[in-house]
């Protein structure tokens, strides 16, 4: 599935460990685990050569990744339907308050109308099958002012009307 | 009024030509209907029974000459030539084409208007007092807080898919307009000395499970309002439920936690917040919101002469001001409602005309503002009294002057199985058939405030579970039948009306209406006592008696 980042689209070389055993843990491969595994094996795979990052779903809470931020390299959040939201603030979560700096990924039900809030809400990285990239650049860019502050740290109309 | 700058006129000019592009794009086949819904709903676009039906906002219910005219030329150009006025204060045309909706976007943006969030699983329009700014009993006007609670909710990135729809209203006045208790958020402004602060109650609403809000907050001060309020809507949009939608409003998160434990996570997600998470509006954007409302120069001269003498010469002039005025803040002043109720009509509709009419009124007597009440009326709110005589005058060559405000024929009535495709039965013509037994203007008079809400099915936009007779059409095998409630009210005591019993044909409740009204009558203390005060005192069962009596 095409994955686009920073205005270009890029090369996924991340896999998903899901349910199955630690053999698909390759030394060499990166990959995202759910939360449960992931907190799990935190500790062993904290010493892991290759990268390693988390997928969440809607119903888990990002503060529990709290402890171990700095090394992780990639959140992908879910959105198993487009109008599930709570992605929006697991993501405002992740950023605002967990100070998270790595890849936040939107992955899931990921349409180019939705990409404008996402990346107001922190993400950086959206896996999606329908939108094509210029698209995602245009809606990315449909408004010129935002009134509310945000994880994108855009200036607020509410500021930016004051100089501040 | 609010006047758009230059970032409010770019973010609505930018919005126009975004639903360009989605609407190009469903047209073409690009966008799935299924992926476009949710689209079109956040810009107020239905797809009804027998056409798409366009939601424009009007934000706290406030127009001037200019926007209702506008509303007006909107209706004529891409619709029938006539408006619906809702108990959103919004408007909603009912027979747009889809490929009119953004140029018709586009006329309303020149007068600074939209219809975004108007619809869909986001905060919708904030509505508020429509006396607001003119009521004697407010302790100041709340439209400021209602502009900077409509911009912070405008496409706010973390709150546009809630679990469900989302609704504001606000209050500064003792008695309540809004419906505070009704609503998802409901606030009440108060002042601590010179401190302005809220009042926040949530998880208040209608629909198929009626429930009163709860006072989560007595005091957030001004500065901290923003940011209170997104702490609620996190915690109501991580814990809200989505696995029905019928249990997914926040009035169910918080009888589901209970008051107290949704409160104890509300203010635990509040003091979670980091100092650079804080929205930390300037004080100087608070006061420059609020130095667009500041009041009109008001006219000195005293015009009570005038007035007192031609309601001496005009009665139906004199029997109009006694119902349909409401008392001003400023002397030789009076706010003016324009009934959208004639007897027979159909509640809450204007023709092009007709708007017209109002908006040239206002710019010629009154202050060039006006404001659509959540009960489906349009008000003059700021009128000196020596005008009131020629502005009736117009008002009722234009059939806009029915001597009705908060009588019993003011009904609040939804659109109805006529338009609306979730509605289970009519409501218009249950409407019209039971204002025609009161059409008599005095005895309405006689008979005093009580207020009849008609829904035509459970989502209860007609409010009848906050009408003193709530009527709600349900389908019965196939067949229109419509539910009585008792002791509703919106007010600042606000109540859930109790079902009277079975539901009745069609057909039979103009009559059943009218054994209640005769028994409230019969048995009132003196005509200052209203229905809704003989029903609290005596108790249900003699109205109950009276409504299945039969002849």
């Amino acid at each position: 599935m095409p994955l686009l980042k920073d205005g270009a689209e890029i090369e996924n070389i991340w896999l998903f460990a899901g349910q199955e055993g630690e053999e698909d843990l390759k030394p060499d491969q990166a990959v995202t685990l759910p939360l449960a595994r992931f907190l799990e094996l935190a500790e062993s795979l904290a010493g892991r050569n290759a990268p390693v990052g988390v997928r969440l779903v809607p119903e888990d809470d990002p503060e529990l990744l709290e402890p171990f931020l700095e090394w992780i390299q990639l959140v992908e959040v879910s959105f198993p339907k487009y109008t599930d939201g709570r992605g929006y603030s697991q993501a405002q979560l992740l950023r605002r308050r967990h100070g998270y700096t790595g890849e936040l990924r939107a992955v899931g039900h990921v349409l180019r109308d939705q990409i404008f809030y996402m990346n107001r809400s922190g993400f950086d990285a959206y896996e999606t099958a329908r939108a094509e990239l210029p698209s995602v650049l245009e809606a990315l860019n449909e408004f010129r002012d935002t009134y509310q502050p945000a994880a994108d740290g855009r200036v607020s109309v509410f500021h930016a009307r004051h100089g501040t | 009024m609010y006047r758009y700058d230059e970032f409010d006129a770019r973010i609505v000019k930018d919005r126009v030509e975004q639903f360009r592009g989605q609407v190009n794009r469903r047209l073409s086949g690009e966008l799935l209907e299924d992926e476009f819904k949710p689209l079109r709903l956040q810009n107020g676009v239905y797809l009804q029974l027998h056409a798409y039906m366009l939601r424009v906002a009007i934000p706290y219910g406030q127009l001037n000459g200019a926007k209702l005219r506008r509303l007006a030329e909107v209706s004529t150009k891409y619709d029938r030539g006539y408006g619906h006025f809702t108990t959103r204060q919004n408007i909603q045309y009912n027979w747009v084409a889809l490929k009119d909706i953004p140029d018709a976007l586009n006329d309303l943006a020149e007068v600074e208007m939209h219809a975004i969030q108007t619809s869909g699983n986001c905060i919708r329009n904030v509505t508020s007092d429509h006396f607001a700014g003119a009521a004697a009993d407010e302790v100041m006007d709340p439209r400021p807080w209602c502009e900077i609670i409509r911009q912070w909710s405008t496409f706010h990135p973390e709150f546009a898919f809630l679990p469900r729809k989302f609704k504001f209203a606000v209050t500064a006045a003792a008695a309540d307009r809004a419906a505070i208790a009704v609503h998802d958020i409901g606030l009440r402004i108060v002042k601590r000395g010179e401190q302005v602060g809220f009042e926040v109650y949530v998880g208040g609403g209608q629909g198929r499970t009626p429930l009163l809000a709860a006072l989560v907050n007595d005091f957030v001060p001004e500065a901290e309002l923003l940011d209170y309020v997104e702490a609620i809507m996190r915690v109501y949009n991580r814990y809200g439920r989505r696995d029905n939608k019928y249990k997914a409003r926040i009035k169910i998160l918080v009888a589901e936690l209970g008051p107290e434990e949704f409160t104890r996570q509300v203010e635990a997600e509040y003091a979670a917040q980091r100092p650079h998470e804080k929205i930390d509006l300037p004080q100087a954007e608070i006061d420059r919101i609020h130095a667009y409302f500041a009041p009109p120069a008001f006219d000195a001269e005293d015009g009570t002469d005038a007035f007192e003498a031609a309601k001496a010469a005009e009665p139906d002039f004199a029997q109009w001001a006694e119902v349909n005025l409401h008392p001003h803040k400023q002397a030789g002043h009076a706010s003016v409602t324009v009934s959208l109720k004639p007897i027979g009509g159909a509640a809450g509709d204007a023709t092009d005309l007709q708007m017209e009419i109002v908006a040239g009124l206002a710019e010629r007597y009154a202050y060039d503002d006006i404001r659509v009440s959540h009960a489906q009326n349009l008000v003059l709110p700021h009128v000196p009294v020596k005008h009131l005589y020629a502005i009736w005058q117009a008002l009722d060559a234009a059939g806009l002057a029915t001597p009705n405000e908060s009588l019993i024929t003011d009904l609040i009535v939804c659109p109805g199985l006529d338009y609306c495709n979730l509605a289970n039965a009519r409501s218009i013509p249950i409407g019209q058939a039971v204002q025609e037994v009161f059409a008599d203007p005095k005895y309405q008079r006689e008979i005093g405030r009580l207020h009849i809400n008609i829904s035509g099915c459970i989502n209860a936009c007609g409010h009848h579970h906050v009408g003193h007779i709530g009527i709600l059409g349900v389908d019965r095998k196939g067949e229109e039948f419509y539910q009585i409630s008792l002791g509703g009210r919106a007010d600042e005591k606000a109540a859930i009306g109790a079902i009277a019993g079975p539901a009745l044909k069609g057909e039979d409740v103009p009559g059943a209406v009218k054994r209640i009204i005769d028994a409230y009558m019969a048995l009132r203390t003196s005509p200052d006592e209203l229905f809704i005060d003989t029903l609290e005192r005596v108790g249900a069962d003699p109205f109950k008696e009276a409504l299945y009596a039969t002849a």
